[in-house]
């Protein structure tokens, strides 16, 4: 009975002190939610009101869905041309750390070789350099192999940035299809390569296409290669980055929305398959 | 006409040596099991047949063909992998007809081929299903349809029931002895379970530590083991063992009986017996029963003989308690000796 009694204001603190807890993390969710949700929000707002409602106050919560701002981004000058060098850039990036990466992330999940934990350790390593360290110098070697302002040099730089994730996220893939499935092929008639094209690549395709689209929005979203390397053919980010500062409110916002949505929207298509990287790749 | 000839095969991996220079013949149609357990080389073996690991050094023949330096796809093989590995981007009936159209056979003649092999195994109605839709046992049927259906000089089976469940390997066991039987195929099927091993082999190779121990009928392997771990490692529970010393020429003395055993120089060899080949009698080993598991057709014994464990298998209307004092006596004809360092028969 004594113990029951002297437990029961444990037991209520202890209580107390989880609900505590609890209040604690979701407070911590919101904050991290709204820290991300927040900006896209008020960036989407804007880019789809009239440009007066952009610069006038009170400020609407609701967009009124004017085109007006986005109507004026697109006919910007210099725009159209800038968007079309983003496109062809994000696609050679997406199809260089692809070539590249998924054999790579072939050969680690299939073969043991000597040096292959220190391999993939350097895979990582790579995106251990600061890019403004490596701007001067690579500045300096574009210019002398004529590479500077054009989008293959820009794209072989986002390729260095994007191939370590196209080599991971490949990498677990192939680990996931089991070895056994190329061996039956051998045994039913088929050469490595054809055992790769016929029962690898079909079963890997979607998660080599999650990739590639990852590659494409690092590509997208990078702004300083972008802005030191070019100057004529800008991407959208550098060109952005150039005449934002002088251009009005509402084309900021548009010119945000326009970067901002179609990086949101090819992520949210292959969240399985990043989640699926970091939980592999730590292994 | 396929006979297999493994000659001085071995493997290494690094300073781990999982084959010791293996022979073996397997003659056309037979049906071989290699037996052992976990980590004694029997997968290794086969897939050094298979030609998915290469040996160190010796030559596999296939039907009088050297293919040890072939890949897979030319060896006349087919195999059936303990995950069965059946590709789950296709239907069932794309998964038989796969090597088949590696083959580049005419589209009627895989169809014919695709569509009797899976009325042979019972599977017609999955033709159209992905692997994703199957059971365990379905699979399996599947992986066995699509080596089947290559027609090959040899069929080679690794673990290939150990994924289900008893009731269903029991069936399916059945199912495969008469279906390869009808085949006329040689087989390897490598298995740790000794019952699959037994009901299955026309000839048992029994491996230890990266050897065959010895090669022999079921019944032979099971009376007759060439070596103490044969003895050990088949029938449930396993053949008891106890030390014999030297009584005289061709005489032992074990546990309190004198013995006719064999003519041989050591002053010390070991005495063996099947659990169900001794019957209790007046004269033989006295023991202590210590356990007594009632098994309906059967009551199993245990007890120990100078410190050393000893099973009886005796008829279950014998009625028996624990701590009951009794004398067993061995067959003669069943006894059955070994060196001690050799562990080789005698």
């Amino acid at each position: 009975m004594t113990a029951i009694l002297a437990d029961a204001p444990a037991a209520a603190r202890w209580d107390s002190r989880r609900r505590a807890g609890r209040f604690l993390m979701f407070a911590a969710i919101v904050l991290l939610c709204a820290w991300v949700l927040l900006p896209i929000y008020l960036l989407i707002v804007n880019a789809l009101s009239s440009p007066n409602e952009v610069t006038g106050f009170p400020k609407r919560m609701l967009p009124s869905f004017d085109t007006g701002s986005i109507s004026f981004f697109i006919n910007f000058a210099g725009v159209a041309k800038a968007l079309w060098n983003s496109i062809l850039v994000a696609a050679l990036t997406m199809v260089l750390s692809i070539g590249i990466g998924a054999p790579a992330g072939y050969a680690l999940s299939r073969f043991d070789f000597p040096g292959k934990e220190a391999f993939r350790f350097l895979v990582l390593m790579t995106r251990a350099f600061p890019l403004p360290l490596l701007a001067l110098p690579l500045a300096v070697m574009f210019i002398r192999t004529g590479l500077d302002d054009t989008p293959v040099g820009l794209a072989i730089v986002h390729t260095t940035l994007a191939l370590p994730f196209a080599v991971l996220i490949t990498f677990s893939l192939f680990s996931g299809i089991p070895f056994e499935l190329e061996e039956a092929a051998w045994t039913l008639g088929c050469t490595r390569l054809q055992a790769f094209w016929k029962v690898v690549m079909p079963l890997a395709l979607p998660g080599i296409a999650a990739s590639a689209v990852f590659a494409f929005t690092i590509s997208w979203n990078e702004v300083f290669a972008a802005a030191v390397l070019t100057i004529e053919n800008r991407t959208l980010t550098a060109f952005l980055l150039q005449s934002l500062n002088v251009s009005p409110l509402y084309l900021k916002f548009a010119g945000g929305a326009a970067l901002v949505v179609p990086a949101l929207i090819f992520i949210f298509a292959v969240r399985k398959y990043l989640f699926a990287m970091w939980g592999i790749a730590n292994r | 006409m396929a006979e297999i000839s493994i000659r001085k095969v071995a493997k290494h991996f690094g300073n781990f040596t999982a084959l010791h220079s293996v022979d073996l013949t397997i003659a056309d149609q037979e049906f071989l099991v290699l037996l052992g357990a976990s980590g004694c080389g029997k997968t290794t073996l086969l897939r050094i047949v298979a030609g998915l690991e290469t040996p160190s050094q010796g030559e596999v023949w296939i039907g009088g063909r050297r293919v040890d330096h072939l890949p897979p796809r030319d060896r006349g093989i087919a195999m059936v992998f303990q995950n069965y590995a059946v590709f789950p981007h296709l239907t069932v009936y794309e998964n038989i007809a796969f090597g088949l159209r590696m083959k580049k056979l005419p589209q009627d003649e895989v169809d014919r081929r695709v569509r009797r092999t899976a009325e042979l195994i019972h599977i017609e109605q999955l033709l159209k299903r992905y692997s994703g839709q199957l059971s365990g046992g379905q699979r399996q049927r599947v992986a066995v349809a699509r080596a089947l259906a290559m027609q090959p000089d040899v069929i080679l089976m690794d673990e290939p029931l150990s994924n289900l469940d008893a009731l269903l390997r029991l069936e399916m066991r059945a199912e495969l002895k008469g279906v390869l039987a009808a085949s006329k195929t040689t087989t390897v099927y490598v298995t740790h379970d000794q019952v699959e091993a037994m009901s299955l082999a026309d000839r048992i190779a029994v491996m230890h530590q990266g050897r065959i121990v010895q090669a022999a009928s079921p019944v032979e392997v099971y009376r007759n083991p060439a070596a103490r771990f044969v003895g050990s490692f088949i029938g449930n529970p396993p053949m008891n063992f106890i030390p014999a010393k030297k009584a005289g020429d061709g005489r032992w003395s074990v546990a309190g009986m004198t013995l006719d055993g064999p003519r041989a120089s050591r002053s010390e060899i070991e005495f063996a017996i099947r659990p169900e080949d001794v019957e209790v009698a007046p004269d033989g080993v006295p023991i202590t029963v210590r356990v007594v598991e009632p098994l309906g057709a059967h009551t199993l014994i245990t007890s120990d003989v100078e410190g050393h464990l000893f099973r009886a298998v005796l008829d279950s209307t014998t009625t028996v308690r624990t701590g009951d004092r009794l004398t067993l006596a061995p067959k003669p004809d069943r006894i059955r000796w070994f060196d001690p360092d050799t562990t080789a028969a005698l």
